[in-house]
């Protein structure tokens, strides 16, 4: 099963590296990009993507704030903060809303784990 | 508020090195990562100088052209991060960690972008340590970038003056193959060091709690 995916992140170099991750660790998943959590809420209403990795520290609205507003319409859709303040307390967070946190820097490990959790439970949620 | 008053015990002096040295720590793992090759780390600083002597300390042997990636925090304590080095750098640092197969155009293009998330994961990793050793949450800015020598990097003739007492904390790094070196500092201001002071006695208390609680 191929899914769509959503970054998120103000910084175009994290896109490339998390771009370039995707490449190898499921290459034919197609990727959507934005700089912003305007963007990318616009995106998320659009019902385009199924899964979003979402940059803590940005101008504007921050990672755990996109999330919350991600949730009040897709309780469901697994969703992770990807950020190198891994504060308990940002982690902590992250989990209170059922989200996944990946640190960076990024390791092409860490992405597969949380892909290949979120591929399980959007199985289960169509079946 | 005088220097005596925020002057550090020696345990003091040693457990900040130490949390900073966690945190610095985190910071080089972090680099490492991103260049993919290995990163030497000096034995870190502290001392409470004033920020003209902090800027001449990151002058040393550096060119007074020099590139910095800060962010500001703010929680019990508050301050800066920077991450520094030599402004010749800046381009090879760059490319050790887009990789060596881009061109120097898309080095040059990519420049800042890469300094400002290579700046955010390193100072990230290492504020956010030392908040998780410290058990406390500090809130961090977005990166900048500055360029120029180290009176503008520290502000030395902003609206607090050169000659004002600040906690300076720094360490250097040196990636070994690339010829690339800089610096990892932290700045806090005095009233953030009076705060300061409680938490790493609270840091040193939890210490020596753990060890007589192994004895007993």
């Amino acid at each position: 099963m191929q899914y769509k995916v959503l970054i998120v992140d103000d910084s175009k170099l994290a896109r490339m590296v998390m771009a370039s991750a995707f490449r190898r660790v499921r290459p034919d998943w197609t990727l959507v990009e934005s700089a912003n959590a305007d963007e990318a809420l616009a995106v998320v209403s659009e019902g385009a993507v199924d899964i979003a990795l979402v940059d803590f520290n940005m101008p504007g609205i921050d990672g755990l704030e996109l999330v919350s507003n991600i949730r009040k319409t897709h309780p469901g859709m697994p969703v992770a903060v990807v950020s190198a303040n891994v504060q308990n307390e940002i982690i902590g967070r992250a989990r209170e809303m059922n989200a996944g946190f990946i640190p960076k820097p990024l390791t092409d490990e860490a992405l597969a784990a949380f892909l290949s959790g979120a591929t399980l439970r959007l199985k289960k949620q169509t079946s | 508020m005088t220097e005596d008053a925020a002057a550090l015990t020696e345990i003091e002096q040693d457990a900040l090195a130490e949390i900073a040295n966690m945190g610095v720590s985190r910071a080089a793992s972090n680099l490492r990562q991103m260049v993919g090759e290995q990163v030497l780390l000096s034995v870190p600083a502290v001392k409470i100088v004033t920020r003209e002597a902090a800027s001449k300390l990151v002058e040393r042997n550096n060119a007074n052209k020099l590139v910095a990636v800060q962010q500001s925090f703010e929680g019990p304590f508050a301050g800066r991060a920077l991450l520094i080095f030599p402004e010749a750098q800046s381009l090879e640092l760059v490319r050790s960690i887009i990789g060596d197969q881009h061109s120097l155009e898309d080095v040059i293009d990519l420049e800042q972008e890469a300094l400002a998330e290579t700046g955010n994961i390193i100072l990230n990793g290492c504020l956010a340590t030392i908040a998780n050793v410290l058990h406390r949450t500090m809130r961090m800015s977005l990166p900048s970038i500055i360029r120029g020598d180290g009176a503008a990097l520290f502000e030395v003739d902003g609206p607090e003056s050169g000659g004002q007492f600040v906690l300076f904390l720094y360490i250097d790094f040196n990636i070994k193959k690339r010829d690339v070196h800089g610096f990892i500092a932290l700045l806090m201001d005095l009233p953030s060091i009076a705060a300061l002071k409680m938490i790493v006695n609270d840091f040193i208390n939890g210490i020596e709690k753990q060890s007589s609680d192994h004895v007993g």
